[in-house]
């Protein structure tokens, strides 16, 4: 018996590089080196994980909580910070930021605000606050930042109407607007592989039945009915189960895409040579699935779903933004920007807006993120 | 320039990015003759031909040399000076060369009609109005023999047959009447009936209008069938040049002769051990230092053939080669064996392996339809007959080689016996080794699973039919953990399954995409054989192969056979590798098998008015222009739509009133069955022992 | 060609009558109806509504009836004569309020599309054809931006920089003197002096979303052997790009037309919100609110209905644009 193939050098072409391992290296091996390639990919996915760590601790990192407030502060604009102060014995290194003095101009019978050089508020790191339960488990009362002395004012993102903090406030909504996403996408998958699989396994009319309504769900326009959905949910019931209707009527419309992907792969799957072979090597149904099918397409249902988060945070937003979705007392991102609800607001407080730019970060970074994992799903490619 | 050349190319260099793919090329393309370009997949031919045109797709670009061309005014233009994007060298395009292509279905836009294409090509470089360009597009069509032109200018490319696409773009390559013409493999994607036909077509439109045809090909014997002069390529250099009689008849390179000795034969004995070329051709980035041929060569010598880059030298007039054993250093060369040796490989006619005359397999009547559903309710409202009534024995240790060409079912059919379809009805009888005939089709429980590692199967593709996701040793050995094999035992296994098909053992621990195809496809052969099966199924498993590999891998096959005494079931739509391999062949037209018989009988006295036309597509067997030739017409039938008389009625020369009346029943004798009611009354034409290639 | 277009046409009846039946559920379903909201709103103000008033009302407006039978009378007025129902909260035949809402509704939905074929098309293609140039990379990035802002933050926005940096009050899409006046020259100057700003907002998300799409679907094209085909012709390369990849590329880039025309009716309820615009959006919002429910059943009918529509028309686009569906599906 003769090797022939070893004539020419060990290993084919595509070996090159097998001095550095590569013919040993697995499936996620080889998505992880092709998506550290995609720069944007990565980056977004540093700050996806930055955004999730904010969701779980929110608590520790906001300077105050969400029950603190200062009428004084109503609509007061973001404090400067400043880096240090000269106290007569020339300049010291003492971040701070000066509380304000109001007045009300009787002529726009608008309240304005002005810095107090005299009473600044010293601020530090992991200073202690008010006090809160970590992940409800842990009690504690410090912050990562925030104005040494508790209880002085501290906002260096500026307040709302009743005079809050919008930075905490943001912080806080980063958990209920993530995992909004997360908790949607997650039953939409259940529904989607369910049925995506259901259809892709029987096919004939079971397929054809589904394909259609598929279809029909695709061509709804889904902000209406969304709207329609929401609306629905009576004002009488609690906050914590108007968040789960919320994720539900999200992922009723929201199925769909991510049950054709499903089928799709496994129709073509089903074809391949690979999954005869498995057949022919005597593997029954499941094992072929779960040991040769599923891993295959993994990939691909990981980067679907990271493209398919960013939608529902934005559905969640819009119709919270509407007053129609969640409510106070829950805090998200859009039942934040509820407080934009006209243009002269807005104008008068632009520092309003502040959790929609926290909603264009998370959203592109889950983009950048799902593109990212979409290129590298299929490393055999190029 | 010389006057007898149309163009000249000179020290040519052609990168991608970093990598030079063509390296100091030179290439003389006589006027008014047909050059062919041989060589393997990944050598340069294709983007030699693209930079004649300056159209190589980015980043590939021309990075040095020249290409003198001789334009219709008798001016000379370089061509590798030209812009790609200038004026004049679009001038060129379309005009003086144009370009056909192996795959017409994307070479032309599904988007508009042929007739449009067409015209297009004549309107970008004459002032025509738009009836007039219409009907130069109808005469052109008409002179490539497209049925009907006046209709099929109309056409779009998904309307038409394979053979009729290839037809619209020759017509649009020449459609200007270009002084050179470059196919790029026009008939490769072709089935071998249609190929004999478009290959007719371009030689005598080649000899018509007197254009040069620089035409590449993989193929010797298309090269024997088309060319008059031969250029043959490695890793972007030509190594041998000159006349083909010469270069096909008495090949100096050691590529040239390797490429001739590892192609299958039918002059002398079919099953003659074909010799394999070592190794594969390298990648362009790891050519290899001095002659890029030398770590395949058998006749290389160290410090001379693996340092100095060999030089061409004229080995007579109009004869060159690069190789050293030619130059000045000669002498230290031995002298070749003027045949080549033959190794002491196992093959088919080692007398040790001698089929028993115990059927494995008998299957009949078998039928395999694939309902044909529409609308909502997926309604069933016809059947494709792919295996239709089909009836044949495989004998224990024989090889039977199942041919027919696309679409005629040999793929549904050993499909359906290895158990990847259930058939409609007949029946199959599995009877191994000192055991009890087991019917397949009723066969459940521990019976089935015993069959599924009896009867095994190597798939075409050795891409796709390797799971990327599981090592090599999982692949293997997936068949042994489903039947409950101990983990150490199955490693022992896969390292002497590895050992066995030629690939190192530490091999397990790798993922396929580390390997090349031809090392895949030893992988799936060390699958297929993991079980210890009686019978394997090979479904066009040397087909995607370059040539050298492909011969390694049947020779490989053919020891396996000898060594494990194993059954082949060879399904291929080449003739050649189907006579090499096989004991007996079965030729399959329309879902029925209409001849079958032993190797020799099927090859030198068909009797089936089919076989008879494959036999006479077969390339290289007619010199140029030879008389007498067999052509098929028109089409495999519509297999939702079977006629009542002979499928092969429509086409066949000798098809009578009789032949459309009833399918015609199995005649013959238990060794050679043919089913075709005129058989008796028939001399057929065969492939006959004289030296067919070489008479070209 | 006329039969594919009829079995098109006839595809999409069933899901007309779907869209109609789950309109009419989504308002019908939940506990309470206008009624009961009525009431509330009294109690709140301190007026309490008697039970046998409620009921007499109910009567008066047909909701004693069961679901089924309130769905057929609302269906068969509307196909019969048009006639979509009451709305308790305008006092007015729901049709009365719907088609001048329709009308504009669709107008802006139109011009948006109009808006994104015009901007995204050119920028796609010079996006894949300069791939990897500081165009692309801005085209790319300005797509990705304009896929993760929410229209109404970008309505909110926009307006404000109307508002702030221009001092103009941006709102609704006629000026005070127009909004009830009669259609007149005037009147449409008018609106096409208020229509731009919404058009643009309306139309950044799908622009992204097209210029990706387009991009992608045009790289994929570019290195096509036709392409190579037709350069060989010597065909010129501005030519050859417009007639053989971007025409390919044309293809998917339609049949995702449907995709972003829902997304144009359905994003473009949220910014007549937020903008005030005399759409479907608000009226459809401020009838869900007060369980209007012919009126909000009618408005989300009458949207998906144009969704349908427009679906319908960009198959029948694509069948004219391939020739590969119009005759192997014909």
């Amino acid at each position: 018996m003769s090797t022939i193939d070893d004539i020419t050098g060990q290993i084919a072409p595509s070996a090159a590089k097998d001095q550095h391992g590569r013919g040993y290296d697995g499936h996620w091996a080889l998505v992880w080196q092709k998506f550290r390639k995609h720069k944007l990919g990565v980056a977004g996915g540093i700050v996806v994980l930055l955004a999730y760590f904010v969701a779980l601790v929110p608590e520790f990192l906001a300077p105050v909580t969400l029950e603190s407030y200062m009428p004084a502060y109503s609509y007061a604009p973001p404090q400067p910070l400043h880096w240090g102060r000269d106290d007569g014995e020339g300049w010291r290194f003492a971040p701070h930021v000066n509380a304000y003095n109001s007045v009300i101009d009787y002529n726009s019978g608008r309240r304005l605000f002005e810095e107090d050089v005299e009473a600044p508020v010293y601020v530090g790191l992991f200073v202690r606050g008010e006090s809160y339960r970590l992940l409800g488990l842990i009690e504690s009362d410090i912050h990562l930042f925030g104005p040494i002395e508790a209880g002085q004012p501290f906002f260096i993102a500026g307040a709302d109407r009743l005079g809050r903090d919008i930075l905490s406030r943001t912080i806080y909504g980063t958990r209920i607007s993530m995992t909004i996403g997360l908790v949607g996408v997650a039953l939409s998958l259940v529904f989607g592989i369910l049925i995506g699989g259901i259809s892709g396994l029987f096919g004939g009319v079971v397929d054809n039945l589904i394909q259609r309504l598929i279809e029909f769900i695709q061509s709804v326009p889904s902000i209406p009915l969304w709207i329609g959905l929401a609306a629905a949910i009576p004002q009488s019931v609690p906050p914590l189960q108007v968040y789960f209707l919320i994720t539900i009527i999200l992922s009723v419309l929201g199925w769909t895409s991510l049950a054709r992907v499903v089928r799709g792969r496994f129709l073509a799957m089903r074809n391949e040579d690979f999954v005869k072979a498995a057949r022919l090597d005597g593997c029954g149904p499941v094992r072929i699935i779960f040991r040769h099918m599923l891993p295959s397409f993994l990939s691909h249902i990981i980067a679907v779903v990271s493209l398919a988060i960013p939608g529902m945070i934005l559905a969640e937003t819009a119709l919270s933004y509407l007053g129609i979705g969640l409510r106070t007392p829950i805090v998200s991102w859009g039942v934040l920007l509820q407080e934009a609800q006209n243009v002269r607001t807005i104008a008068a407080a632009p520092w309003l807006l502040l959790p929609g730019g926290a909603v264009i970060v998370a959203v592109l970074a889950l983009n950048f993120l799902g593109d990212g994992l979409r290129d590298a799903a299929d490393p055999y490619s190029d | 320039m010389q006057p007898q050349n149309l163009a000249e190319i000179r020290n040519l260099d052609i990168a991608f990015a970093d990598v030079r793919v063509v390296e100091g090329l030179d290439l003389d393309i006589p006027a008014g003759k047909t050059l062919c370009l041989v060589g393997e997949s990944g050598c340069g031919k294709s983007v030699t031909a693209k930079a004649l045109l300056q159209v190589i797709d980015h980043p590939g670009r021309v990075a040095g040399g020249a290409i003198r061309f001789r334009q219709g005014t008798g001016n000379e233009i370089d061509i590798a000076a030209t812009p790609p994007r200038s004026a004049a060298m679009r001038a060129l395009r379309g005009a003086d060369i144009a370009l056909i292509h192996q795959e017409p279905m994307s070479f032309l836009s599904p988007l508009y009609t042929i007739g449009n294409q067409i015209a297009e090509a004549l309107t970008l470089h004459r002032k025509v109005s738009k009836a007039q360009a219409r009907q130069a597009a109808i005469a052109m069509l008409t002179e490539v023999g497209m049925p009907d032109p006046e209709r099929r200018v109309d056409s779009y490319t998904f309307q038409l047959s394979g053979g009729q696409r290839q037809r619209a773009m020759i017509a649009m390559a020449l459609i200007n009447r270009p002084r050179l013409l470059i196919a790029d493999e026009p008939t490769t994607a072709l089935d071998v009936t249609t190929q004999a036909n478009i290959l007719d077509l371009m030689r005598r439109l080649q000899a018509d209008s007197g254009m040069s045809m620089l035409f590449i090909t993989h193929d010797l014997g298309v090269v024997a069938e088309i060319a008059d002069e031969v250029a043959v390529m490695y890793l972007g250099r030509i190594v041998e040049r000159g006349p083909v009689d010469e270069v096909l008849g008495h090949p100096q390179h050691p590529y040239t002769q390797g490429l001739l000795a590892s192609m299958p034969r039918l002059d002398g004995d079919f099953n003659a051990p074909l010799q394999a070329i070592p190794g594969m051709v390298p990648p362009p980035v790891r050519k290899p230092s001095g002659c890029a041929f030398h770590p395949r060569c058998s006749r290389a010598l160290k410090g001379i053939c693996d340092k100095i880059e060999p030089l061409q030298i004229a080995t007579g007039p109009d004869r060159q080669v690069a190789c050293h054993a030619f130059g000045a250093e000669a002498a230290r060369f031995a002298v070749p064996p003027e045949q080549p040796q033959k190794a002491g490989l196992a093959g088919a006619s080692d007398p040790s392996r001698q089929p028993s005359g115990r059927a494995l397999l008998e299957v009949a009547h078998l039928d395999k339809h694939f309902a044909v559903r529409a609308g909502f309710f997926q309604r069933r409202i016809g059947a494709i007959r792919a295996v239709n009534d089909v009836s044949f024995d495989i004998f224990a240790g024989e090889t039977l080689g199942l041919v027919g060409e696309s679409g005629c079912g040999k793929s549904t059919l050993g499909q359906t016996i290895v158990g990847l379809h259930t058939a409609d009805g007949g029946d199959m009888t599995y009877t191994p080794r000192n055991g009890m005939p087991v019917d397949l089709r009723s066969a459940r429980g521990a019976v089935a699973r015993q069959l599924k590692t009896d009867i095994r199967m190597v798939f075409q593709d050795p891409t796709g039919s390797l799971n990327p996701r599981m090592r090599v040793r999982d692949i293997i050995g997936e068949v042994l953990q489903v039947n409950g094999v101990a983990k150490p035992e199955i490693e022992v296994r896969v390292q002497k399954l590895l050992a066995r098909v030629g690939l190192s053992p530490d091999y397990a621990e790798r993922y396929p995409h580390a390997f090349s195809g031809g090392q895949r496809q030893r992988i799936a052969i060390a699958r297929a054989l993991a079980s210890n099966p009686q019978l394997v199924i090979a479904d066009e498993a040397v087909s995607a192969l370059d040539v050298s590999v492909q011969t390694q891998i049947i020779n490989m096959m053919r020891e396996l056979q000898a060594d494990l005494g194993l059954t082949y079931l060879f399904v291929s739509h080449d003739l050649g590798v189907v006579a090499n391999i096989s004991d007996r062949v079965a030729v399959m037209y329309a879902g029925r098998i209409v001849e079958i018989g032993p190797t020799n009988a099927i090859f030198r006295s068909p009797r089936h008015p089919y076989t008879e036309a494959l036999l006479a597509a077969i390339p290289g067997r007619h010199q140029r222009g030879g008389a007498g030739r067999i052509r098929l017409e028109g089409h495999v039938p519509d297999p939702a739509h079977p006629q009542p008389g002979c499928a092969f009625a429509d086409r066949c020369r000798y098809a009578q009133h009789a032949c459309r009346e009833a399918p015609p029943p199995m005649a013959g004798t238990q060794e050679h069955g043919f089913a075709c009611i005129r058989a008796d009354e028939l001399t057929l034409r065969a492939v006959h022992q004289e030296r067919a290639l070489e008479s070209a | 060609m006329g039969h594919f277009m009829l079995r098109r046409m006839l595809y999409a009846l069933p899901a007309l009558i779907a869209v109609s039946i789950i309109s009419f559920l989504v308002i019908s379903i939940p506990p309470g109806d206008f009624i009961t909201r009525t009431a509330e709103l009294r109690a709140a103000q301190g007026d309490i509504m008697p039970l046998a008033e409620q009921e007499a009302m109910r009567r008066a407006y047909g909701l004693d009836q069961p679901i089924p039978l309130q769905y057929w009378n609302w269906i068969t007025g509307i196909v019969t004569r048009g006639d979509f129902g009451y709305s308790f909260a305008f006092n007015l035949p729901v049709k009365d309020v719907i088609w001048p809402r329709m009308g504009l509704t669709i107008v802006l939905s139109l011009a948006s599309l109009l808006f994104i074929w015009a901007v995204a098309i050119p920028i796609g293609i010079y996006s894949a054809v300069r791939r990897y140039t500081v165009g692309d990379y801005v085209a790319t990035f300005l797509g990705f931006l304009g896929l993760a802002v929410p229209n109404f933050l970008l309505a909110l926005a926009a307006m404000y920089i109307a508002f702030a940096g221009f001092g103009l009050s941006v709102g609704g899409l006629f000026s005070p003197e127009y909004v009830e006046a009669p259609w007149s020259w005037e009147r449409v100057v008018d609106l096409l002096g208020h229509l731009w700003l919404p058009m643009i907002v309306l139309g950044t998300a799908g622009t992204a979303s097209v210029i990706r799409i387009i991009r992608a679907n045009l790289i994929d094209e570019l290195h096509k052997p036709y392409v190579t085909a037709a350069r060989a012709k010597g065909k010129g390369e501005f030519a050859l790009l417009m007639k053989y990849p971007v025409r390919h590329a044309l293809n998917p880039f339609v049949s995702g037309q449907n995709d972003i025309f829902v997304d144009i009716v359905s994003g473009g309820t949220i910014v007549a919100i937020v903008m005030g615009l005399q759409t479907t959006g608000p009226l459809l919002l401020d009838a869900l609110r007060t369980q209007d429910m012919y009126m909000a059943a009618s408005f989300i009918l009458m949207l998906s209905v144009l969704v349908v529509l427009g679906t319908l028309l960009s198959d029948l686009l694509l069948a004219w644009l391939d020739p590969r569906i119009r005759y192997q599906q014909g």
